[in-house]
């Protein structure tokens, strides 16, 4: 706290201070009030103390939360909002592994490798993401890559139920309910896609936008249905 | 954008004074040369409603630096029904409409070039594969195979057409301008755009090559060879005729060309021929013996 001494001496540079004194006597008074509010969970002294199972469920809640509303498409921003691409990653891994096993008679013509289809899949749906971004679209990059991911779900489903179903044979029956469940899940996954992303479009492209996801997920339940076991 | 209402041209002074968005038949003599000189000049129609409105804009757009987004999001400005319109217009090639001068006008798009290639990759990959399934069906030594490795090569071979054949072309082209003065140029995008929208009518086609016939095949072939050729003719000839004749052909004949080696090309690769015409194909077994069967 420097005392202004011989205020005097300035008075002629501060005119109106030049009776002003300030020294130690006065007390400073006043409230600094800190919000505390409540413990949001992102600060960071609190999640460190949390014990890991804690911290594990959060996600996994987060996660299969989001499961239930790609199975359910209702217009939510949940999933919008809190994007997060561990489920993605964790359909498109099982997905990858479950198209493993498939027929080859020379190396060269078999199924897809599990490198193609996890490229197939996030080169895709970053694609679709540019491609939404470039005509206009408000969505942001990860949510849009969040919630094509996450609308995947209804073809790995259709894809344990093709498996289990060729466990049973290989026939032309099996060939027909196949077709039905890989046609309805590619459906499902197309119209719950569509259903949270369509809103962020400009109006007069949104054919333009739906198309190409439509495209994307054809190509995902082709790769399903012709899967053929050794 | 500029307000269009206070762009107003006076070519000549003893003309009329014309408004740029009055959809009116603009003669001749009055064209503004704002874009490169002649340019109007073609005797084919030019779309006249707002082709000087959107020549004078045109020169506005693109103006963000290539580093940036916004610079990629003016190739990707057109809505629903003007990417339906241009792809009626590759199907439906009215004889002497250009079809740049007429659909694209100064506003090409990559979002038509990329996502009908993109299909048309997928199309025949899998038409290719469901085409084989039902001509070996019957056999007793076929064991389907979803062929995955073929829609790399389709996907590799399709874009290379889509965007070196046009790189090349427009090269071609800037160098015969910079010889001959053509009355008519067209940019590196509007090429690519053109070559992408006639590539659409390939789909259709290639979804009906399904069929084991060898006739309808070909049929197919020529079919929409003749469609897609000749937008392709429709839109190059303009900017080559004025050339020395030969050269002029010439061009016009490797374009064709290419047109149809990409087509038959990919006839003959992902598709098997219908054994239905073959004598006593021979089939290898698996355990490696050579089994000869009788075609029926």
């Amino acid at each position: 706290m420097a005392a202004v001494e011989g205020s005097g001496a300035g008075g002629t540079l501060f005119p109106g201070l030049a009776d002003v004194s300030i020294s130690q006597d006065i007390p400073v008074e006043g409230e600094i009030t800190v919000p505390v509010g409540s413990h949001s969970p992102d600060e960071d002294y609190s999640t460190l103390d949390e014990p890991v199972r804690d911290t594990i469920m959060r996600d996994l809640k987060a996660v299969g939360k989001k499961f239930v509303h790609v199975m359910y498409p209702r217009k939510s921003s949940a999933l919008l909002r809190d994007w997060d691409l561990w489920g993605p990653l964790v359909l498109c891994v099982s997905l990858a592994l479950m198209l493993q096993g498939g027929s080859a008679d020379s190396k060269d013509d078999g199924g897809p490798q599990f490198a193609e289809v996890f490229v197939i899949i996030w080169f895709g749906a970053v694609v679709i993401t540019l491609n939404s971004k470039l005509l206009g679209g408000t969505i942001s990059f990860f949510q849009s890559l969040c919630v094509l991911g996450y609308c995947v779900l209804p073809l790995t489903v259709a894809m344990l139920v093709c498996r289990l179903v060729l466990l049973a044979g290989a026939g032309t029956i099996s060939f027909i309910i196949r077709l039905i469940v890989v046609v309805a899940m590619f459906g499902w996954s197309t119209l719950a896609s569509t259903a949270f992303l369509a809103d962020s479009q400009p109006p007069n492209r949104k054919a333009l936008v739906v198309y190409p996801i439509f495209l994307f997920y054809f190509v995902i339940s082709w790769m399903i249905l012709t899967f053929t076991p050794q | 954008m500029a307000a269009a209402d206070d762009l107003k041209f006076q070519a000549n002074p003893d003309a009329t004074t014309i408004s740029i968005d009055e959809p009116v038949e603009i003669p001749k003599n009055q064209h503004s040369r704002q874009q490169e000189p002649g340019r109007e000049e073609d005797d084919e129609l030019l779309g006249t409603d707002d082709s000087d409105k959107t020549e004078l804009l045109a020169g506005q757009k693109k103006s963000a630096p290539f580093w940036t987004f916004e610079y990629y999001q003016t190739f990707f400005d057109v809505d629903t029904y003007q990417v339906l319109d241009r792809i009626k217009g590759s199907v439906f090639p009215v004889p002497g409409k250009n079809f740049v001068r007429l659909y694209i006008r100064s506003n090409p798009d990559l979002y038509g070039p990329f996502w009908i290639c993109a299909t048309l990759v997928f199309t025949i990959a899998v038409s290719g594969n469901l085409s084989n399934f039902f001509i070996h069906l019957g056999k007793p030594t076929y064991h389907y195979v979803p062929e995955f490795r073929k829609v790399s090569i389709a996907a590799t071979t399709i874009y290379a057409y889509a965007w070196l054949v046009p790189l090349a072309l427009w090269g071609f082209l800037m160098w015969r301008n910079s010889k001959v003065m053509n009355i008519v140029s067209y940019s590196f995008l509007e090429i690519v755009c053109v070559y992408g929208y006639s590539l659409f009518i390939y789909i259709p086609t290639a979804i009906l090559w399904i069929i084991p016939q060898k006739v309808v095949r070909w049929v197919l072939v020529v079919f929409s060879l003749c469609l897609s050729g000749s937008v392709l003719v429709m839109t190059f000839w303009p900017a080559v005729r004025d050339d020395n004749r030969r050269i002029a052909l010439a061009t016009v004949g490797t374009i064709l060309l290419l047109h149809a080696l990409l087509a038959v090309g990919c006839l003959a690769y992902f598709f098997d021929a219908p054994e239905l015409d073959f004598p006593a194909p021979i089939i290898p077994a698996h355990n490696g013996t050579t089994v000869t069967t009788k075609s029926h």
